[in-house]
C-alpha cells in the first residue's frame, strides 16, 4: 500500500521536501494555510549573497515540484491524532486524512516591531521594517519617506527583537545583519546621493561572500557603520526621526536625524506551530523553536517517530540552508517509510 | 545677568547633524582606504606611541568619521609615523597617509 | 504620527484606579511651590465629585526625599511607610492616594520589595511594632492623585466651564505634557499608558479639548532629583536637563506645560527664570516663558476657579498669557493679596523674562 506523507506548510521547506519525496516515489499531501504556496519567499525582492531575485528561486522550486504532489491551499490542520504507526490529520474544514508520516514545515513569523515601543514602529510614519522595505523594493516604486520624498538619510537598526531579553528572544536571528548590509547597498543603488547608516552591536557576516559584501558596502557605497544601540526614536516636526545612539567607539552618546529608519526584525516561532507541537507532544525549546533529536546527526527527527521537522520552525535558517535541510528531511522520511510494513 | 554660583552643563553628546564633515570628505578623496576601517583596534594595539602616551589611533579614525574636529587636531600630533599600524591592519588602511591627510585637511579649514 | 499606534500601547497599560474612599498622603514640599494645588485637589474631590477623601494630620513624609539623598536608609523608609499604611488601616481605608510622584514611586518600590521578599515585610512589621506598637495592612490600591483626576476627567469636563481652546479662534491649545520619572519609568505597568507614551496627562488634555505635542525630548528627565539638585555644585547638571527639554519644545510653540510631579513643575517653571537671567534666553513667545501648570491647577481652571485661589500668582513664569488665551477672567489688583485680602507685597521683576 502506498505510504502518504502530510507536509504541513507550503513554503521553501515544504516545497523542497515535497519535490524530493516525489523524486523518491512517495505520495505527498502538501497543506498550505495561505492562498498560495511559497511562504515568505513571495515577499522578498532580492536575496543575499548575490542579490538575485527571490522570484527566480520561487519559480525554480515551483517548477521542480510541478504537479507531482497534491497541494491544498487555504487548509491547515485543526487536530492531529497519533495512532500506532500512522496519523489522522483533521483539517479545519473537517476532512480527516490518514497518513504515515507528518513533516512540520510551518516556517516562521517576523518579530512584531511594535513591541519595541521605543522605536515607534506603527507610531512614527518614517519607521519601517526590513520586510516593509523589501516590499517597497519589490514593487519597483521608488523608496520614499511617508511624505513621498526621497530620503537623504536612511538608518538601519540591527537586532530588533533578537538578542533581546526585553523582547523575550535571547537568540540571534542570523540573517538580519547580512540583510541590513544588502538593503543598505540597495538604498545606495536607488538613491546614490543619500547617506546610509547601519547601527549594530556586532556585524554577523558569517557565510561565504558576506564579509566581501560588507567591504563593498563600505568602500564602494560609503555606507557608515556605527557600532552602538539605538535607545529611542522621536519625531521632528517634519516627520524625520531623531535617534539617540550610544557611540560605543567613542564612548559618547550620539544624536542624529534620519529621514527613514529601517528596523531589521528577526525570526520568531509561529504560535500555531507551538499549538500543533503541543498536540503532537513534540518538544519545544525555551526559544520556542522545535527541538530535534540530535543537532548534528538527526536534526530532522523530533522525539516522536513519524513526525519530522524541516525549515525555520526549528530555528533561524537562510533559504539555501532550508532547501538543504528539507532535502535531508525528505530522505529520512523515505527511509522511515521503508521500515513501516 | 545674575551669577547663581553654577552654570548649565554643556552637552557631551556627539551632534552628528551639526558636526563638520569636511575633513572626512577630504580623506575620502585622498585616502579612500579609510572607508574600509572596521575599528578592530589592531593598529592601536601595536602602536609605538600608544604604549607611553595617551594616543589612540582607532579613536582618531572614529572621531574623523563623526566630524569631531577639535579632539582630532590634538590627537594626530602624537603619531610617530612609524608605520607599525599599517603592517597589521586587516583591511589595508594606510594610516600614515591618513594622519598626514588629516593635517592637510585641517590646515585647509583654517 | 499615527495615533492609533499610541492608542494600542495605551490599551496595553491600563491600571486599576480606585473610585472612592481615598486615604490622601501629602507631599513634603509641594505646598511651598504650588500652595493651592493640594487644596484644589481636595476641593475638586470632596465638593465637586462628592468623594470621600480622608486625611490624617498625624501622617508624615514618606521619607523619599531622605532616601533618595542617601541620608535615610531603606529600612527606615520602609518603616515610615509602614506607619503611613498603619494610619490608613486605622481609619478603615484601603485606597492610598499620593500627592507626590516620588512618593508614588517609592510606595510602589516598597510594595514590590515586600511582594518579592516576604521576609523583609515580616521584618518591617517587627520594626513598626517595636517602634510604635502599630500594625498595618497592605493597601488594596495605590494611585497617584493625577491618576484620580485622570479617572474623573470626563466628569470634570462635564461640569467644567472652560476648555483648552483659544476662546476667540477655537483652536485647541498646544500642550507639552511631562510626567514625573517615578510615575512610570520604574514600573511601566503602574503608570497609565506605560513608560514610552504615558497617557495620564494626555488623557486629561484630550478630554478637555487641548492638543498634545510630541517633541523629541519628551521622555527626558527634567533634572529634578534630590541627589543632583540638593548640592549647589550639582545644580548646573540639573539645570542642563531642563534646558535640553526647553530647547527641544520651543519650535513647537506650546501654550503651556502640564506636569504631575511636585519637582517637575517647580523646575520647569523656575528654571525658565534662571536661564533667562543666566543666558538671556526665553522659550515662549515675545520674551515670555512657557507657563507651567500642575494637573490640579489645570483642573481648577477648567472648573472655573479663580486663578489666584489656585495659587497661580506664585509661578515664576506668568500664567496671564494662558489665561488670556482661554478667556479666563482675573483681577490683576487682587493678584498679590493674601487669603484675607492682606497685601503680600510685590516680587522684584526679573530683568529678562516678561513679568506682569
Amino acid at each position: 500500500m502506498a505510504k502518504t506523507v502530510v507536509i504541513v506548510g507550503g513554503g521553501v521547506a515544504g516545497m523542497t521536501a515535497a519535490s524530493r519525496l516525489a523524486d523518491l516515489g512517495e505520495k505527498v499531501l502538501l497543506l498550505e494555510r495561505e492562498e498560495e504556496i511559497g511562504g515568505h519567499l513571495r515577499n522578498w525582492d532580492r536575496l543575499f549573497p548575490n542579490r538575485r531575485p527571490g522570484s527566480e528561486v520561487l519559480h525554480d522550486l515551483k517548477e521542480t515540484l510541478g504537479n507531482r504532489v497534491e497541494i491544498r491551499c487555504n487548509e491547515s490542520p485543526g487536530e492531529i491524532h497519533s495512532l500506532q504507526s500512522s496519523f489522522i490529520v483533521e483539517l479545519e474544514s473537517g476532512e480527516k486524512i490518514t497518513c504515515d508520516a507528518v513533516l512540520m514545515a510551518t516556517g516562521f513569523d517576523l518579530f512584531d516591531a511594535r513591541r519595541k515601543e521605543e522605536y515607534g514602529y506603527g507610531i512614527y510614519d518614517n519607521v519601517i521594517t526590513s520586510a516593509d522595505l523589501e516590499r517597497m523594493l519589490r514593487s519597483g516604486s521608488p523608496v520614499t519617506t511617508s511624505a513621498g520624498k526621497a530620503p537623504s538619510r536612511v538608518g538601519f537598526v540591527h537586532c530588533v527583537g533578537s538578542r533581546d531579553e526585553k523582547a523575550g528572544n535571547l537568540y540571534c536571528s542570523k540573517v538580519c545583519c547580512v540583510t541590513g548590509v544588502k538593503q543598505a547597498i540597495e538604498i545606495k543603488e536607488h538613491l546614490p546621493g543619500s547617506e546610509v547608516f547601519g547601527f549594530y552591536m556586532d556585524l554577523r557576516m558569517y557565510d561565504r561572500h558576506f564579509e566581501e559584501m560588507y567591504y563593498e558596502a563600505q568602500q564602494k557605497w560609503e555606507i557608515n557603520f556605527l557600532r552602538g544601540r539605538v535607545s529611542e526614536c522621536a519625531e521632528n516636526e517634519d516627520q524625520s526621526i531623531v535617534l539617540k545612539i550610544e557611540d560605543t567607539l567613542t564612548s559618547r552618546p550620539l544624536k542624529m536625524t534620519v529621514d527613514l529608519l529601517v528596523l531589521l526584525v528577526g525570526f520568531v516561532q509561529k504560535p500555531e506551530t507551538v499549538r500543533i507541537a503541543k498536540l503532537l507532544g513534540i518538544s519545544i525549546g525555551e526559544d520556542r523553536f522545535l527541538e530535534c533529536l540530535d543537532e548534528h546527526t538527526r536534526f530532522n527527527y523530533t522525539g516522536k517517530p513519524g513526525i519530522f521537522v524541516a525549515g525555520t520552525s526549528r530555528g533561524p535558517l537562510t533559504i539555501a540552508n532550508t532547501i538543504a535541510d528539507a532535502g535531508e528531511a525528505a530522505l529520512q522520511i523515505h527511509n522511515y517509510l521503508k521500515t513501516l510494513k | 545677568m545674575i551669577n547663581f554660583g553654577y552654570t548649565a552643563h554643556k552637552e557631551r553628546l556627539i551632534d552628528y547633524d551639526k558636526n563638520d564633515k569636511r575633513v572626512l570628505e577630504h580623506l575620502k578623496k585622498h585616502e579612500p582606504s579609510v572607508l574600509t576601517c572596521i575599528a578592530c583596534g589592531s593598529c592601536t594595539a601595536t602602536c609605538s606611541a600608544g604604549q607611553f602616551v595617551d594616543f589612540n589611533i582607532r579613536l582618531v579614525q572614529t572621531l574623523l568619521r563623526r566630524g569631531e574636529i577639535e579632539p582630532l587636531k590634538q590627537e594626530i600630533r602624537k603619531c610617530m609615523l612609524c608605520g607599525k599600524c599599517i603592517l597589521v591592519c586587516p583591511r589595508g588602511v594606510n594610516m600614515r597617509n591618513l594622519i598626514l591627510a588629516i593635517q592637510t585637511a585641517i590646515d585647509k579649514l583654517k | 504620527m499615527i495615533n492609533e499606534g499610541k492608542k494600542r500601547i495605551w490599551k496595553d497599560y491600563q491600571k486599576e484606579i480606585a473610585d472612592d474612599r481615598y486615604f490622601y498622603v501629602r507631599s513634603c514640599i509641594r505646598q511651598n511651590f504650588f500652595p493651592a494645588s493640594e487644596k484644589a485637589f481636595l476641593r475638586i474631590m470632596q465638593e465637586e465629585l462628592k468623594k470621600d477623601v480622608f486625611e490624617n494630620a498625624a501622617h508624615t513624609t514618606c521619607s523619599g526625599i531622605g532616601y533618595h539623598s542617601d541620608v535615610v536608609p531603606f529600612d527606615t523608609t520602609m518603616t515610615v511607610i509602614a506607619r503611613q499604611f498603619s494610619l490608613m488601616t486605622e481609619s478603615g481605608n484601603e485606597n492610598l492616594v499620593t500627592s507626590c510622584i516620588t512618593s508614588f514611586g517609592l510606595y510602589n518600590e516598597v510594595l514590590e520589595t515586600w511582594k518579592h521578599f516576604p521576609d523583609v515585610l515580616k521584618k518591617v512589621r517587627g520594626y513598626l511594632k517595636t517602634a510604635t506598637g502599630r500594625e498595618f495592612e497592605i493597601p488594596k490600591n495605590v494611585a497617584h492623585a493625577s491618576d484620580v483626576i485622570f479617572r474623573f476627567r470626563k466628569e470634570i469636563s462635564a461640569i467644567g466651564v472652560n476648555r483648552l481652546v483659544h476662546h476667540e479662534t477655537g483652536r485647541p491649545l498646544k500642550v507639552v505634557e511631562h510626567i514625573g520619572c517615578h510615575y512610570s519609568k520604574m514600573f511601566p505597568s503602574k503608570g497609565v499608558g506605560g513608560a514610552e507614551y504615558p497617557y495620564v496627562l494626555v488623557g486629561m488634555v484630550e478630554e478637555w479639548g487641548g492638543e498634545v505635542i510630541d517633541y523629541p525630548e519628551r521622555r527626558h528627565c527634567c533634572g529634578f532629583g534630590f541627589r543632583q539638585y540638593l548640592v549647589r555644585a550639582n545644580r548646573g547638571y540639573s539645570l542642563a536637563n531642563s534646558k535640553k527639554k526647553f530647547e527641544s519644545m520651543k519650535p513647537y510653540k506650546p501654550d503651556f506645560i502640564l506636569t504631575n510631579c511636585p519637582g517637575c513643575p517647580m523646575f520647569l517653571d523656575r528654571w525658565q527664570y534662571t536661564l533667562s537671567e543666566m543666558e538671556g534666553v526665553t522659550y515662549g513667545e515675545n520674551g515670555r516663558g512657557i507657563p507651567v501648570l500642575t494637573y490640579e491647577e489645570l483642573a481648577g481652571l477648567i472648573l472655573g476657579y479663580d486663578p489666584w485661589d489656585l495659587g497661580l500668582q506664585v509661578h515664576q513664569v506668568p500664567v496671564e498669557p494662558l489665561l488670556d488665551k482661554m478667556g479666563i477672567q482675573y483681577d490683576t489688583s487682587r493678584k498679590f493679596l493674601g487669603k484675607d485680602g492682606q497685601d503680600l507685597g510685590r516680587p522684584d521683576a526679573p530683568s529678562v523674562l516678561k513679568f506682569f
